[in-house]
């Protein structure tokens, strides 16, 4: 069975059909790319996904357990990570406090441990700083620890969210246009990047990008999305030459 | 010095803090000894002490959770009623007093703590101005309670109203201990120059190992993105409650140590109103959201003030708002930022020679 199974997901805003049948099944250690026009619904998808907005009807199953209905946070606790199409820092912290937040509910102290720097406290506190270390030195962040996140250049402030995602141990990590904003060199290196995370981590991944070199060039499966309505779903060579698609998003 | 130098930045600037505190404390108290300070003065120790202690609360709903509330004259309101009621209570049991003062502190800031948690419950679903709209009324709902609450005891034992004396129906060896808008009256004068700088240390202690811990790093996470804090996992609710309830439990503190500095306490719209919570405020902008050091450093300027002013008479409320303002200014202006900046990085320039120098 698939890792991630969504069958005849669909959402309205009063009278608009965001998403209408909208059906993907995710094998463990893919990745997976939806792609598709601006406003044909794919953040909405994502925002489904993580919870933020209740869908209308359909089914998200996560290893066989369903996600509807669930909280943002009971999601995340399932196990599910995103990033963000306009990038969401906790932008007042230092680079290393952002990856600190995201492994908040893996590494537990209670509030009074921490006010009275109970043993506890160092210990956890020591765990918590070498894996965030860790994980920025996957992204080359380690040596701008100590930075105020929004005083990052865009590309690493997207880094950063990614690494943030991968703090909280999810088995699905969701990425939202994660190439927007980058030159043709920094999308390279995240390619290298994302393919790294897959494989190091084990992860799957689904991500949302209109850079067709990056998904031509990483996503092994896509779904394309037009007026909120599976277009073409498939092998990526085969769906990059479906003439549908071609008609819809990439021109002729 | 080298080891203090290797410390983290936070670490230091939180022992500055505490370093700072003490160090006025000994210079009050040798100021004191010596006869150098007027009577008015030192009636303003504990007061300042209050203050800086409400203004440490506020500061960590406002800087911190990035909430305004302008109601936490109301929970300093309940930490001095509920001090105040317990120690009259006891007054005649023959308890040890500095047990008593104690256990007032704590049933104070606890009973601040729990209205600060149930009040949160339906203001935390507002945002921005509406949240602060909703305090202040909060704020003056529980002091307009207060003054028609008449508490009394006889040999049956409690009796409560909130109509009038008579209808308490006391018997003949009765006692009045809340008696409505005349408030609770001698009440045993505890609080101390002393005692206020041992609460605002340990104040400082709790929110500035708040702050640097997994929950204080929920808290400015959900301050700085909500949407992002819930993506990874943060409950929302729960951190908000928590730093609101701990915001009011301080500023409850602080009510304690003013309820034992008065021997009348009456709640009043001059100190419990929202003239109050909005001085507070001041306090908290002024010495600049998020600074623990910088609240403590504006409510010590502005309480004393008035008084170092008191020559001018007339003038004194203005010169009080024109040097508000020409502070307001010099801290937070751009223009001003930028120039302080420039000077502070020349004086480290210069500095940083200097020592250079001598290592040669």
């Amino acid at each position: 069975m698939a890792m991630l199974e969504i069958k005849n997901l669909g959402i309205s805003f009063g009278g608009l059909r965001a998403v209408d049948r909208f059906e993907v099944s995710i094998e463990k250690g893919q990745l997976y790319g939806l792609i598709g026009p601006n406003g044909a619904g794919k953040t909405t998808v994502f925002n489904m996904l993580t919870g933020v907005y209740k869908p209308s009807d359909g089914i998200i199953k996560l290893d066989g357990k369903d996600l509807v209905g669930k909280s943002t946070i009971e999601i995340n606790k399932e196990g599910v990570a995103r990033t963000f199409q306009n990038i969401r820092l906790f932008s007042d912290q230092s680079v290393l406090d952002n990856v600190k937040i995201g492994l908040h509910n893996d590494h537990p102290y209670s509030t009074l441990t921490g006010i009275l720097r109970l043993p506890k406290y160092r210990k956890v506190e020591k765990e918590m700083n070498e894996k965030a270390l860790e994980l920025l030195k996957v992204f080359e962040l380690d040596e701008k620890a100590d930075y105020l996140a929004s005083n990052l250049p865009y590309g690493q402030q997207r880094k950063l969210e990614i690494a943030r995602a991968l703090a909280t141990n999810p088995k699905l990590l969701l990425l939202d246009e994660p190439a927007a904003g980058m030159n043709p060199n920094e999308t390279k290196e995240l390619m290298d990047t994302i393919r790294f995370v897959r494989d190091e981590f084990d992860m799957t991944i689904l991500l949302i990008e209109h850079d067709m070199k990056l998904v031509s060039g990483i996503c092994e499966e896509l779904t394309v999305l037009n007026f909120g309505q599976v277009l073409a779903q498939g092998k990526t060579s085969d769906v990059l030459n479906n003439p549908e698609v071609i008609k819809a998003y990439l021109g002729e | 010095m080298k080891k203090f130098k290797n410390l983290k930045k936070t670490t230091k600037n939180n022992l500055i803090t505490y370093a700072m505190v003490i160090i006025a404390f000994i210079v009050v108290q040798i100021m004191v000894s010596g006869g150098m300070m007027s009577s008015l003065m030192q009636g303003l120790l504990v007061p300042l002490c209050t203050y800086s202690i409400v203004a440490i609360g506020l500061n960590l709903c406002v800087g911190y959770l990035g909430e305004l509330s302008l109601g936490h004259a109301g929970f300093m309101c309940v930490g001095a009623f509920s001090s105040a009621f317990f120690t009259k209570c006891m007054a005649t049991t023959g308890m040890n007093e500095t047990v008593r003062f104690i256990l007032a502190i704590l049933i104070g800031t606890l009973t601040a703590a729990i209205f600060g948690y149930l009040i949160g419950i339906p203001v935390l679903r507002l945002r921005g101005d509406y949240l602060a709209i909703v305090t202040l009324a909060f704020g003056e709902i529980i002091k307009n309670i207060i003054n028609v609450m008449y508490i009394g005891r006889d040999s049956n034992g409690f009796h409560f109203s909130l109509k009038d004396k008579a209808s308490l129906n006391l018997g003949e060896d009765g006692e009045m201990l809340v008696d409505g808008a005349k408030g609770i009256t001698r009440i045993p004068h505890q609080s101390s120059f002393l005692i206020g700088v041992i609460l605002i240390l340990i104040c400082l202690v709790i929110v500035f190992h708040l702050v640097n811990s997994r929950s204080g790093r929920a808290i400015m996470a959900i301050r700085d993105n909500r949407i992002a804090a819930e993506s990874v996992g943060i409950n929302v609710t729960k951190y908000k409650l928590m730093a609101f309830s701990i915001s009011a439990a301080i500023a409850g503190a602080g009510g304690v140590l003013y309820a034992h500095n008065l021997s009348t306490l009456t709640a009043l719209p001059a100190n419990f109103g929202y003239n109050m919570s909005i001085m507070i405020l001041v306090f908290v902008v002024l010495g600049g959201m998020g600074s623990f050091r910088g609240s403590i450093i504006a409510a010590v300027i502005l309480t004393m003030l008035p008084e170092v002013l008191r020559g001018l008479a007339d003038y004194r409320m203005l010169i009080y708002a024109i040097v508000l303002i020409v502070m307001m200014l010099f801290n937070w202006a751009p223009k001003a930022i930028e120039m302080r900046e420039k000077f502070s990085s020349k004086m480290k320039h210069i500095f940083h020679k200097k020592q250079t120098e001598e290592v040669q």
